[in-house]
């Protein structure tokens, strides 16, 4: 009865679009292993460099050394990153330059398969790196809690948000030039979304702009796991991150379908 | 499904449109076509053909009118319907990055074949496009009609009802071409319902049993080739070549001694019963071109009588 | 035709020179963006953000506020980066996919004139970016010493110590299969562990040598040096001698690898 109240949206033909990346990326898959080096650097920098010069941070009612408070920011991050790559180069190639989706549609899937597909990849690599990353922490000592691992199910929850909002966004990408367009928006996010420093820093009216930040939310909700400190905004945090998702899906297919079937 | 005077009938278009923002590629064409026919679709470049395939493919939704296929509208059954039909599209659109066989075999996944029976189609159906020595190739390497070849091939991956062939041969050396045409007779023989698009006149006599011939978004004729040829064209053709630049001249010259007189800008046809008669004439008027040909009525006649324009622009 | 040919070499590189310069008009605003904002950026996230929590719990880093003290640094990632960024896959794309480099060299132009053409395209960058960033840090009071007016020449170097070898490897090599392995073994651990953010004596001292022979290291410590004007000539002269031999040895390279790839 579901299926009559929700729009039909995508089937379990989806999966065949992961399928079809696991063929193409197969013979990659040195340069998807090295991935999880980026992040990995960046924590061990920190730990070695930034740790001894900042000293502790409050988290909650608690006070922690500075590689774990940015530690779960740099998750965050990373899932966001990997997100555009996935949901904003690649299928911008698929859509556009290589005209993959084109043949794709003639066979049973539809344009929200082709959405939910990509999609279905982008997380499946999202918990890879994510569970990578998560065991750096902990070898890196910048893991407090044993909730640590919650931050696994918010990376992924970060990674959705992140990949629907850029399937979305690929599709206006003319050329490969308003790339730098992307890195105008997510280079900022990184650097201020209070993934380096608490958001109290800013005056208070900045701070409210911050807030908005979906990489705020999540770097938010990630410190909040791997710290163990659990409240009723993380609630709303993960509420905000599944909205954006979904919005930016429901816009993702709308767009392919004017792309791909005009 | 609909059976209409006993025919089952796979594809139905009334009053079919297709806008593209104010342009409309698609201007309320009517077709029907039964079951195991082989129907073409000709017309010069931009007519509408492909727009009109992919209605038909049920990947583009129509604008206006009705479409329906095997007795489905492809605006509530497109899963269904594309799963039950094969498309060579204009454009290859293959996995340039992937294998031959990969490419074959990924596509079949797209219709949920499973692997075993993918891995025995694949095989036949790299010997069907003589491709099983470079099976393992990157797509990327392979020429032009290779690739032609393995879009085709993969086409049929699911065993289709009915093939949609944009523009199939394109591309293709002659053995090919002929190889293909058989292997399409054979389809055709096993009941499968071919659509083409073609701009080869000989390959829409040869493989379709009936035609229509688009221009600027509307059908301008139908029937089967022989129907029209002799509804739209005389019996004989006699071509002329005369220097260059002078057979815009000739058409008033001419004109006396044929039913119809078309100038191209390489040759000057006319139209005629008895093409030897009228070269006797032609030349007793003390005109002398360069050279004369005499052949019989073609569907490339037709196409230029219908749209004024050569098939190949 | 062969008398108004320029005989001089370095008029017909000039030409090399203008062919990026025009190609790079059309399509600036991306990477002006890159090359000015993304430091600037990065100054008010760590320096300023940052930079408030250092003060707060450690104070003056190697006597300067954290702002200042990374300041000079991001000029060095960021003439490293345009140097690395404009080296790898554009000029195997010139060579190999779009070409334009041979149809260069099917003009009087000869490859070591597109070499040069190019470097100095990317030079003339470097610099315009170092002139902005320096007197943007400079208004806050992040250059502290007259040597500072060398720190676009020193940006200039860093770039070029960088898109020279690279050019030269990217002219070299057959695809890009090393290249995302380049980026992500060697340029972003270089980026982050040339005492880029933090003094070198944060390492261990055994580490400390073993950084010491990172490029990217000898041009964050140039910069620093200029901007604060501190420490001797001749350590200075010795950064100066690493980054001037990578850019040396990698134009002779370049010669060698760009001639091969548009002339044999
Ligand atoms: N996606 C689109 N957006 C806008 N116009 C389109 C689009 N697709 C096709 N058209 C226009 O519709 C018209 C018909 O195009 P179509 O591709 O159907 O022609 P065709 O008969 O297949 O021609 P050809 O022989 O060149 O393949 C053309 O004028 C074309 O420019
Ligand atoms: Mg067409």
């Amino acid at each position: 009865m579901a299926s009559r109240v929700l729009p039909a949206f995508g089937s379990r033909r989806s999966l065949h679009i992961f399928e079809r990346n696991y063929y193409a990326y197969r013979s990659q898959w040195l340069m998807f292993a090295s991935g999880f080096f980026e992040p990995f650097f960046y924590l061990l920098a920190i730990g070695i460099g930034l740790n001894h010069l900042v000293g502790a941070l409050p988290v909650g009612g608690r006070s922690v050394s500075y590689a774990t408070f940015v530690a779960p920011g740099m998750l965050a991050t990373s899932a966001m990153n990997g997100a555009v790559i996935d949901s904003i180069f690649n299928p911008f190639f698929r859509l556009k330059i290589s005209h993959t989706y084109d043949a794709v549609l003639s066979t049973p899937l539809d344009v929200t398969d082709v959405a939910l597909g990509e999609v279905w990849w982008a997380l499946s690599r999202a918990a890879l790196y994510a569970a990578s990353f998560i065991v750096c922490m902990v070898l890196l000592g910048d893991a407090t809690s044993p909730w640590v691992v919650l931050c696994w199910p918010g990376a992924v929850l970060t990674s959705l948000a992140f990949t629907c909002v850029g399937l979305a966004g690929c599709t206006y990408v003319r050329s490969w030039q308003d790339f730098d367009v992307v890195t105008l928006v997510t280079l900022p996010l990184f650097l201020f979304s209070g993934t380096f420093f608490p958001i109290t820093l800013y005056p208070q009216w900045l701070g409210a702009i911050v807030s908005v930040s979906p990489l705020y939310q999540a770097a938010a909700l990630l410190r909040g796991l791997a710290t163990g400190q659990f409240d009723l905004l993380m609630l709303g945090r993960a509420g905000y991150l599944v909205a954006l998702g979904l919005a930016g899906l429901w816009l993702a297919a709308r767009r392919f379908r004017a792309i791909l079937t005009p | 499904m609909t059976a209409q005077g006993g025919r089952d009938i796979v594809a139905e278009a009334r009053g079919l449109v297709k806008r593209f923002g104010a342009f409309e590629a698609v201007r309320g064409v009517d077709f029907t076509i039964a079951r195991g026919e082989s129907f073409g679709f000709l017309g010069p470049n931009g007519a509408g053909k492909t727009s009109t395939m992919r209605m038909v493919s049920a990947v583009s939704q129509p604008s206006a009118g009705s479409l329906s296929i095997f007795g489905l509208d492809p605006r509530v059954h497109g899963p269904e319907i594309r799963g039950r039909i094969g498309v060579v599209p204009q454009d290859d659109s293959l996995e340039l990055e992937l294998s031959v066989r990969l490419n074959i075999e990924m596509y079949g996944r797209y219709f949920d074949l499973p692997r075993r029976v993918l891995r025995e189609r694949t095989d036949e159906l790299l010997d069907f496009a003589r491709l099983t020595e470079r099976a393992d190739s990157k797509v990327d390497d392979l020429s032009g009609g290779m690739k032609r070849r393995l879009t085709i091939a993969r086409a049929l991956v699911n065993r289709p009802e009915m093939l949609i062939l944009d523009e199939p041969t394109t591309g293709l050396d002659p053995q090919a071409r002929h190889l293909l045409w058989e292997r399409l007779y054979r389809l055709k023989r096993e009941g499968v319902t071919l659509i083409i698009t073609t701009h080869y006149m000989d390959e829409a006599e040869q493989l379709c049993d009936r035609l229509v011939v688009m221009d600027n978004g509307t059908i301008v004729a139908e029937g089967a080739p022989r129907e029209l040829i002799e509804h739209h064209s005389s019996r004989e053709v006699l071509e002329l070549r005369f220097g260059t630049d002078a057979h815009a001249a000739m058409h008033d010259v001419l004109a006396p001694h044929a039913e119809r007189v078309e100038v191209l800008p390489d040759r000057v046809l006319l139209y005629v019963e008895d093409g030897d008669d009228a070269l006797r004439t032609v030349h007793a008027a003390g005109i002398t071109p360069l050279s004369a040909l005499v052949r019989r009525s073609s569907l490339e006649d037709v196409f230029l009588r219908l749209t004024g324009r050569t098939l190949v622009d | 035709m062969t008398a108004i040919e320029p005989r001089l070499g370095w008029a017909r590189w000039r030409r090399s020179w203008w062919y990026h310069a025009v190609f790079y008009a059309q399509t600036w605003r991306g990477s002006v963006a890159s090359s000015v904002l993304f430091p600037v950026f990065y100054l008010a996230s760590l320096g300023v953000g940052v930079g408030h929590l250092v003060a707060r719990h450690h104070g003056l880093v190697e006597g300067q506020t954290y702002l200042h003290y990374i300041a000079p640094s991001l000029l060095a990632t960021t003439t490293f980066q345009l140097g690395e960024s404009e080296s790898l896959w554009p000029v195997l794309a010139s060579v190999k996919w779009i070409r334009v480099y041979h149809a260069a060299a099917a003009t009087p132009l000869e490859p070591h004139d597109i070499l040069y053409g190019k470097l100095s395209w990317v030079v003339t960058r470097s610099l315009a970016i170092g002139v902005v960033y320096s007197a943007i840090i400079a208004a806050f009071g992040g250059v502290q010493s007259w040597w500072g007016l060398t720190l676009p020449l020193i940006g200039a170097l860093i770039t070029l110590a960088f898109a020279a070898p690279l050019t030269a490897y990217a002219a070299w090599v057959e695809s890009d299969a090393s290249f995302v392995m380049i980026y992500r073994f060697a340029f972003v651990p270089m980026f982050l562990f040339s005492a880029t953010f933090y003094p070198i004596s944060a390492y261990p001292g055994y580490l400390r040598p073993i950084v010491q022979l990172v490029p990217l290291y000898h041009g964050v410590a140039l910069v620093r040096a200029a901007a604060f004007g501190q420490g001797s000539l001749l350590a200075q002269l010795a950064h100066v001698a690493v980054l001037g031999t990578l850019a040396l040895a990698g134009i002779a390279w370049g010669r060698v690898t760009l001639r091969r790839r548009l002339v044999d």
